[in-house]
């Protein structure tokens, strides 16, 4: 049952974002509604602590996908705050295995709901450890549509097709890194 | 894609940059308090895991008072004082610490009244109420049957009733020892209703609630056409009872309770409930004596819905609702599912209609289940993550916190459309807007209890200062427009104007009505009585000295109670008491006041006593001695101020 929790050491492509931010100048932010997702806790400044789950994806080479799509869907500052989460993490290579014009189409910004539901259904809120999941389990997640777990000689399998590789602890719960993307039902 | 990341990582960065520039430019003024004038409202705010509430003015967000319930406060002696101590007694005992989460203010009619505030202890099951022309703790009533009273001190439109609500279910008092493992068998959440006399506010345990063994997290009474009915959340429909934070969260949905609490009142007066043995401290504070006492209960009515039906319905709510707020005209109540993606809100005259056709999806441990559907008002699609609390304006529009996205959503309560959002630093839990819970919201500002502070202030080590944030929602934007620490953690909070009790606020007692048995009413009636091993020293204290001051005669395995007498009748001239070795706090007592500090003297010697609060510019000459001989010592009782010096 026992998952070995991968100690993978992430490398950060940060240097880009770091050289951009730098450039940036001290704007006063228009009342709009993007202004929901605008400097939450990801703006902290805090090398010390644990890495929470967005800087762990950030520092993952292999989520830059996800990556650009919790930011897209604005839930990068809901997602660094005090949590618990779960949340199960593709890699690129399971996003490139959609099409990639839905996942194109999922980027743009009048589909941000579609996006954000598709990333709340790979959160839960809570923690579960891979050694706590046992088979036939069902996960509720934030968009309230339930995901199934399968575990199988110590491999936990979500709904049915993607397969827990690795987990990471964060400081605000615990990334599963899976090999595709959960969609939700209809 | 990488292009898009890129702007997208800059667009994010940057936006960080001017989190502190988020605020109007015109803040500052609206937040100002010019010296020597007063701010508009008063801020109760729960005190958190300090026990106790804590006063704020607004919009200035100046700490006004902490007004200490369930806590010791050495700063002014209270739980310290002879006459205090009895207001911490409970059936475990003496307990001088409790987890103080929610107030409520006394209502006529839905709207404040300014009478009094209500608070409740989580931890050790009990509610206070707290005198608004003292700022005083008046009375504390224990619960009995019950674990955890969080969804508490929520009270009725006319302050018919305050609830105390069972977070925690357990098994009832009279069958205390039974296995965890048989939980869902034998653990039990109360909902108890606790009656309010209208003229002086005493409590009364009128009557408990039976319920499944569900936790019950928050409550609110209804108003107008909802009266009658009062609506619980509750989450853990599952019965878990390990590991919650999975188990807890299978159910998609869990309840809204919804309990008809004129219906269980006619019950309990029709002598329908159960009488149950069991024994709880209820302790008052008499503001002429000075003194609390406790009293000890032994009887609690008990209602069971599973016999007693038709006044307990509940109604599916997902998921894990938290908050259960209804809006001021009494026709919705918004459930808020922490885990949720949606704000359900539920329409009271549906609740009826389903109820009379009987509407039901089924029976929850022999209580009816309404129809989701048959209740919903609608639901507030995408809001934000992790909905909490709800309050309300005047114009129909509704301000929820959501803790996991961190932000305030304002949406409008009939159409259920989103206007407006705007981020919290960091993590909120509650909410308030001024009369936000009533009738009669008075608007103006929505002020944010947040649960995480992280780099707002300047830092003070790993535990740094709670915080709370004030928005103006006089406009059609929600702008930030103040951040204030607060004492404690702040749950949930009230706030009323000013206007409704700033002249009614007391200056001092009135010493011809001090009928504390130890008082001292002059110098002339100063003295020191020995009674076995006890000395009763009755103290005056006035600008600028003690009466007596210098005490001989006491020794060692005494036990000497200071009760001091404030013969001030003015305005703002507190004396305080202090005597080296004190192993509790000073007093501090206020202008026709006597409290008592009990000392027990370790060794022999001349020991120094003074009073702690700056008086007068002769505070500092406000001393005396205590000479303490060995126990068997023939040093004669005498006592003086003034006597002329031995040449």
């Amino acid at each position: 049952m026992l998952l070995i929790m991968k100690n993978k050491l992430y490398f950060f492509s940060f240097f880009l974002l770091l050289a951009v931010f730098s450039a940036c100048t001290d704007n006063t932010p228009t009342a709009d509604a993007t202004a929901a997702s605008a400097a939450g806790q990801s703006a902290v400044q805090d090398d010390v602590s644990q890495k929470n789950i967005v800087q762990i994806a950030v520092g993952s080479k292999d989520h830059t996908t996800l990556v650009a799509a919790v930011k897209a869907a604005g839930l990068v500052d809901a997602l660094s705050n005090a949590g618990p989460f779960t949340v199960f993490a593709p890699t690129d290579a399971a996003f490139a295995k959609l099409p990639k014009e839905t996942l194109d189409d999922l980027m743009k910004p009048e589909n941000k709901n579609a996006l954000s539901d598709i990333l709340e259904y790979h959160t839960f809120v809570g923690v579960v450890k891979p050694e706590q999941m046992r088979d036939g389990q069902k996960l509720n997640q934030v968009n309230l549509k339930n995901i199934t777990l399968s575990v199988q000689d110590g491999k936990v399998t979500v709904n049915g097709s993607a397969q827990i590789v690795a987990s990471v602890p964060a400081s605000n719960g615990i990334v599963h890194v899976v090999d595709a993307v959960l969609l939700p039902p209809k | 894609m990488g292009g898009a990341l890129l702007i997208i990582a800059a667009l994010w960065q940057c936006k960080t940059k001017g989190a502190a520039s988020a605020t109007a430019s015109d803040a500052a003024q609206k937040v100002y308090v010019a010296p020597g004038t007063y701010d508009e409202f008063y801020n109760f705010v729960s005190g958190g895991f300090n026990g106790q509430v804590s006063v704020y003015g607004l919009p200035s967000g100046r700490l006004l008072k902490i007004v200490p319930v369930f806590s010791v406060f050495p700063e002014n002696g209270y739980g310290y004082s002879e006459e205090t101590k009895a207001m911490l007694n409970t059936s475990h005992g003496w307990v001088p610490w409790d987890d103080q989460h929610h107030i409520s203010l006394s209502l006529t009619d839905g709207i404040q009244d300014g009478r009094w505030m209500f608070a409740n202890a989580n931890n050790t099951p009990r509610v206070g109420r707290v005198d608004l022309k003292s700022f005083r703790t008046m009375e504390i009533m224990e619960i009995p049957n019950a674990g955890g009273n969080h969804s508490s001190p929520f009270i009725t439109e006319n302050s018919e009733y305050i609830v105390a609500g069972t977070r925690f279910s357990v098994p009832m008092d009279d069958q205390p020892d039974v296995s965890i493992q048989s939980y869902k068998d034998n653990f039990r959440g109360t909902a108890s209703f606790i009656s309010i006399n209208p003229q002086d506010g005493h409590m009364n345990l009128a009557f408990q609630v039976l319920l499944p063994g569900i936790n019950l997290d928050l409550s609110r009474s209804g108003k107008g056409p909802s009266h009658d009915w009062f609506f619980f959340s509750c989450y853990n429909s599952e019965r878990a009872n390990t590991l919650l934070e999975v188990n807890a969260s299978q159910n998609d949905k869990d309840f809204i309770v919804a309990i008809n609490w004129k219906k269980a009142e006619e019950l309990a007066k029709a002598g329908r409930g159960m009488k149950k043995s069991v024994r709880y401290a209820h302790n008052t504070y008499d503001e002429r004596t000075h003194t609390a006492t406790t009293k000890w209960e032994t009887e609690a009515i008990m209602l069971d819905p599973r016999e007693l039906k038709d006044f307990v319905y509940f109604i599916p709510c997902p998921k894990s609702p938290h908050g259960c707020d209804v809006d001021p005209t009494g026709k919705y109540f918004v459930g808020s599912g922490k885990l949720a993606a949606v704000i359900p809100v539920f329409s009271f005259e549906k609740m009826q209609a389903a109820i009379a056709a009987k509407n039901f999806e089924g029976e929850y441990d022999g209580i009816p289940v309404l129809k989701y559907d048959a209740v919903l008002h609608g639901e507030v699609q995408k809001p934000g993550l992790g909905p909490l609390h709800t309050e309300f304006d005047a114009d129909g529009n509704a301000y929820t916190s959501f803790f996991v996205s961190s932000e305030i959503v304002k949406w409008n309560v009939e159409s259920l459309q989103v206007l407006d959002r705007v981020p919290t630093y960091y993590s909120i839990g509650h909410l308030c807007v001024p009369g936000g819970d009533t009738k009669k919201p008075w608007g103006k500002y929505v002020i944010a209890y947040n649960k995480i502070t992280k780099d707002r202030y300047l830092p003070t080590g790993p535990e740094l200062a709670q915080s709370a944030q004030l928005y103006d929602i006089t406009g059609e934007k929600m702008r930030l427009i103040l951040d204030f620490p607060t004492v404690g953690e702040p749950h949930y909070a009230n706030a009323m104007p000013a206007s409704l009790i700033k002249d009614q606020s007391l200056k001092f007692f009135k010493l011809e009505e001090n009928n504390h048995p130890y008082v001292a009413k002059g110098e002339g009636q100063a003295k020191v009585v020995r009674e076995g091993n006890k000395v009763h020293v009755y103290m005056t204290a006035i600008r600028s000295h003690l009466t007596p001051d210098n005490i001989e005669g006491v020794r060692i395995g005494d036990e000497v109670y200071f009760h001091v007498t404030n013969l001030e009748q003015d305005w703002d001239v507190p004396h305080g008491f202090a005597i080296k070795g004190a192993a509790t706090a000073e007093i501090l007592i206020m202008p026709g006041e006597t409290q008592t500090l009990l000392w027990k003297p370790d060794r022999a010697g001349v020991v120094p006593l003074y009073c702690t609060d700056f008086c007068s510019a002769l505070h500092q000459e406000m001393q005396g001695y205590m000479r303490v001989s060995p126990a068997g010592s023939n040093v004669p009782l005498k006592f003086s101020t003034g006597e002329p010096e031995v040449q």
